[in-house]
């Protein structure tokens, strides 16, 4: 079995901060909330109507009809962002062609399409009316489904479904088969739809913040007075690749996918514990071959949640101790971008790592007492660092730890 | 309704739908050539005429309507007037 280097060389984004690496970086820089109010939400008998917020790109003109009909919104937002990432790893539909390239992409949810085939059977009753495009559209699969049709790939074509964690567990199994020598390049990434009817059931647990008077203050992850989690989403793409394929083709190198780690707690269906995190770290960091003082900087899964941030919180001091580095959560800013967070999350921390800053994990204004154990910067601080651990837990008890190194 | 006006309101809704050019769509033309119908796209045709013109077309007749004229005649038969 070949142990080959597995580099990052190409990202793209479309999120609440922004559509397109600059607009994200910028915001992340400056502390922006993604956060609004949504009165449709309010309309719809939610708990609370606070959600990230982002326009669904209109695609008329750059995908054929039928490409479109086929697409619901986190599909048209994980083609935005691939479409970035590939521009930038200097990918063109020639290379595509020409070469066996893979699809490993986070989702694990399409409700909207769902709801609305079964209103026109409610309604109709003639399923012809739901048109091609509904089931298409309504399967977990359908972004991968999409984008390997639009852009011709050959290689793996697999939806990874591990709820929060999906797109981290998508980077690190693309990253196992590139290591193994299965693919030479792989297009990574996780979608999150950002409709009311994906949510109104994760709302009707009472699990997100109803802070609603203040949006952009509601989420905050490890604050002491944090109330729960603000859904967000859109799409983020990377593209991994072998380290010799990089060279071959003098791809502009931007990372290194040192590691992952990743466990299952074995326990409770939403209360995380703090032994399945504890592993996924040690994991990560095993296979990494890394010392505990190169992480330079954490990018904590934290969804402003009381137990999660809590148990996350023990799980990074119990590996780290006095050796952690910074530790935030740029979901205080985004909100939980679930399926979406672990490819987001890399590109985040990836962005902070190449402009030499950690941004703030903004509405930290009072620790608890396992977060006051961490450094947790409310404010940006300037800091040079060359790798980075980030993590993403899901519901079931999915972790998912990645480590990646400046190239 | 007319049946020219019936056949431009047609004609729109194609034309918006499958995002083709007016000048294509003429009486002789092949329906599924002009607008690009592979089977998947041909059931929106069908889910499309429905919903505009309250006419249903059966799978065993979609077969027949081979030129615009042909589906013009369909829908100017079976619509409610």
């Amino acid at each position: 079995m070949t142990n080959r280097r597995v580099v990052i060389t190409g990202m793209g984004i479309y999120s609440c901060l922004g559509n397109g690496l600059d607009a994200v970086k910028e915001s992340l820089y400056n502390g922006v909330s993604g956060i609004i109010f949504d009165q449709a939400r309010k309309d719809l008998g939610f708990r609370s109507a606070l959600t990230s917020h982002m326009e669904t790109p209109d695609l008329k003109g750059v995908l054929s009809r039928s490409q479109r009909a086929f697409m619901p919104e986190q599909a048209k937002y994980a083609y935005v962002a691939t479409a970035e990432a590939l521009k930038n790893a200097k990918i063109d539909q020639d290379y595509l062609d020409s070469h066996i390239v893979g699809l490993l992409y986070g989702n694990d949810s399409s409700a909207e399409p769902v709801y609305k085939s079964c209103q026109t059977m409610f309604e109709k009753h003639d399923t012809t009316l739901i048109g091609s495009g509904g089931i298409f559209q309504s399967m977990n699969s359908t972004v991968t489904m999409n984008l390997s049709c639009i852009y011709r790939l050959k290689g793996i074509n697999l939806t990874v479904s591990g709820a929060c964690a999906s797109s981290s567990h998508a980077i690190g199994l693309g990253a196992l088969l590139i290591r193994n020598g299965l693919q030479d390049m792989i297009v990574c990434g996780g979608a999150q739809e950002v409709n009311p009817y994906a949510v109104g059931s994760f709302d009707g647990i009472s699990a997100f913040s109803i802070r609603e008077s203040e949006p952009t203050k509601a989420s905050r992850p490890f604050d002491r007075d944090r109330d729960g989690l603000v859904p967000g989403g859109g799409a983020a793409t990377v593209i991994i690749e072998s380290y010799e394929s990089a060279v071959k083709r003098g791809a502009p190198i931007i990372a290194e996918v040192l590691g992952w780690g990743f466990s299952s707690n074995g326990d409770h269906i939403s209360t995380p514990n703090v032994d399945g995190p504890t592993r996924s770290l040690e994991m990560a960091l095993q296979q990494s071959g890394v010392k505990l003082n190169e992480i330079g900087y954490i990018n904590a899964h934290a969804t402003s949640t009381k137990v999660g941030d809590t148990q996350e919180a023990k799980a990074i001091f119990n590996v780290f101790g006095d050796a952690c580095p910074e530790v935030t959560s740029t979901k205080s800013q985004t909100g939980h971008e679930m399926w979406m967070a672990g490819a987001s999350e890399t590109i985040y921390s990836i962005l902070m790592m190449k402009n030499g800053f950690i941004a703030p994990n903004i509405n930290f204004e009072n620790p608890d007492e396992d977060s006051a154990k961490l450094k947790i910067p409310a404010k940006r601080i300037e800091k040079n660092f060359d790798m980075f651990l980030t993590n993403s837990f899901g519901f079931g008890g999915t972790n998912s730890t990645l480590i990646v190194k400046n190239l | 309704m007319e049946k020219a006006e019936l056949i431009e309101k047609i004609n729109a809704v194609l034309v918006e739908e499958f995002e083709v050019e007016p000048e294509t769509i003429t009486p002789d033309a092949d329906i599924k050539r002009t607008l690009k119908l592979d089977s998947l796209s041909l059931v929106d045709m069908v889910a499309l005429i429905e919903s505009e013109f309250k006419v249903k077309i059966q799978n065993s007749q979609i077969a027949s309507l081979k030129t615009f004229s042909l589906l013009y005649d369909f829908i100017y038969d079976n619509i409610e007037k």
